[in-house]
């Protein structure tokens, strides 16, 4: 281990009030959970339904976030443009945003009634009450966190090898498969695990704009809300398994990528 | 290495002002004293009048209110929370404190609310009966069975021998109205308060099978009440005629 050097000793107590203010809720609710029972109460047949639902709209909506969010990364990182400046802090305000106000946005544009939803109905397609809706809520919280972190990556990076390969001959396209996207390696997988455990953990915005059917729009986040109405000890169950779950995909894929890709992001 | 002593000393300092000052929001000027009220959400804009009419009858009184989803209110107060009133949306919640030993005397109840279907206005899809919400087609959106008003829709359910295919259960009641008022569906079962509160954002449809889940609110004194008189008093306004009138007036139904 090597001592860090350099920081004043009292600083040591603000970090540890506040890692302790971090780490206590979680331990007392750990606490507080019904041991003896746990098992049955995550295993109840509406318990496993809302967690593969959970999987699976999430693993979907991190799908979406690559997609869309590679290239958006790396347009916001190489295109200086007076446009690209000023759609930056739009993309990512859902960040800042508090998710029910995303869920009453989407509302309004791929609702039945919305700017976009009524064109949709029109053609036979229709989003709200469906799964289609999760992933749409999930992606559109989870999509800049992906943008945020690549961004910063592929800036730390630079264009340099890129320019190098373009001034040996390769086209554009095979310049992003061959040396952008590996450079970018680290800043991806941070990316996409900070995607899937926002998804995982999406709540507001599901419930405004997607609703809660048990297999079809209850994810876990919203099992945990209902069930707490009758039974505590289900909910307490419940959350310690998410955070069971967020903690495997943060500590298993991701603390060391977070570390190396993600720094130059945040 | 004192200067940096002094420095962490203003450090630790402020979050225990920002705490300090957080719980110092009770003690007013003069003789001024709170009241305060833990109240069903669906009792906001009622219990919100009947506090200002409690504060003319008792010009160095202010009530403060605490409102929402009563299985929440019994939570905190079992948890510790302070209160002197407390009014429920069914009577299930006031027996969860009653059996908590949270209550100071018997609960009284003070009104009663039963189901409306709520649609689109106008009523575009011609609901109009409960056995109509099963048309093929239309979008419900109904509570979910863990929470009063859908235990209650639940109940007409059995009655009628009908089984609904709502699009989505929701955890409140008010996201069954969102739901219904943003057109997303096409009908919703609610509350008459609700439908009332809505006013002309829906088209209400009632339906006589309602009064087989009749929702009684009870109100109680509670055993954390810091001056037991004015906790009575604000329980006599709710349950006199003043009280009784703002509530009828939103559509509560006597209990």
């Amino acid at each position: 281990m090597t001592r860090t050097s350099g920081l004043p000793r009292w600083i040591y107590v603000p970090a540890v009030i506040g890692a302790v203010f971090m780490i206590l809720p979680l331990v007392a609710m750990t606490a507080k959970v019904d041991w003896p029972d746990f098992w049955s109460l995550i295993t109840s047949d509406s318990s496993l339904t809302a967690l593969e639902l959970s999987f699976k709209t999430s693993s979907a909506s991190t799908v979406l976030c690559i997609v869309l969010g590679v290239p958006m990364a790396l347009v916001l990182a190489r295109n200086d443009s007076r446009v690209i400046r000023w759609t930056r802090p739009l993309i990512l305000l859902p960040l800042v945003l508090p998710p029910v106000v995303g869920g009453i946005a989407l509302l309004y544009a791929f609702g039945r009634l919305g700017l976009l939803g009524r064109y949709l109905d029109a053609a036979g397609i229709q989003i709200a009450f469906t799964t289609s809706a999760v992933v749409l809520a999930q992606t559109f919280v989870s999509l800049p966190f992906l943008v945020i972190a690549l961004e910063g990556a592929a800036r730390t990076a630079g264009a340099d090898y890129e320019v190098v390969a373009a001034t040996l001959g390769a086209r554009p396209t095979s310049v992003w498969w061959r040396v952008s996207l590996p450079l970018l390696a680290p800043g991806l997988a941070s990316g996409t695990v900070l995607a899937f455990a926002r998804s995982l953990g999406e709540f507001g915005a599901t419930l405004t704009f997607a609703g809660s059917r048990e297999g079809v729009t209850r994810t876990l986040p919203l099992e945990i809300y209902l069930q707490r109405e009758v039974d505590t000890d289900a909910a307490v169950a419940l959350s310690v398994l998410l955070v069971a779950v967020a903690a495997v995909v943060v500590f298993g894929l991701g603390s060391r990528t977070l570390k190396a890709g993600g720094a130059g992001g945040w | 290495m004192t200067r940096f002593r002094r420095l962490s000393v203003a450090l630790l300092a402020v979050p225990v002002l920002v705490l300090a000052g957080c719980g110092s929001g009770g003690s007013g000027s003069d003789q001024e004293k709170t009241l305060n009220v833990f109240a069903a959400a669906s009792l906001n804009k009622t219990f919100t009048d009947i506090g200002k009419q409690f504060e003319t009858d008792n010009p160095n009184w202010k009530v403060k209110f605490n409102f929402a989803g009563s299985s929440d209110l019994v939570t905190q107060l079992t948890q510790g929370a302070k209160a002197d009133v407390f009014a429920s949306a069914d009577t299930k919640n006031m027996d969860k404190a009653a059996h908590g030993g949270l209550l100071a005397g018997d609960p009284v109840n003070f009104a009663s609310n039963t189901l409306l279907i709520v649609t689109a206005p106008g009523n575009p899809r011609g609901v109009a009966s409960f056995a109509d919400l099963n048309k093929p087609g239309l979008t419900v959106v109904v509570c979910a069975p863990q929470v009063p008003c859908g235990s209650a829709t639940e109940k007409v359910e059995k009655a009628m021998h009908v089984t609904l295919n709502p699009v989505s259960e929701e955890s409140s009641v008010t996201d069954v109205l969102a739901k219904v008022t943003s057109g997303q569906a096409d009908a919703g079962v609610v509350y008459v308060t609700d439908g009332i509160g809505a006013g002309d954002k829906v088209a209400t449809v009632e339906f006589p099978e309602a009064s087989v889940a009749v929702n009684t609110y009870p109100i109680a004194e509670l055993k954390s009440a810091a001056d037991a008189d004015a906790a009575k008093k604000f329980i006599a306004l709710v349950t006199g005629e003043a009280g009784q009138k703002i509530l009828s007036q939103a559509g509560f139904a006597k209990p």
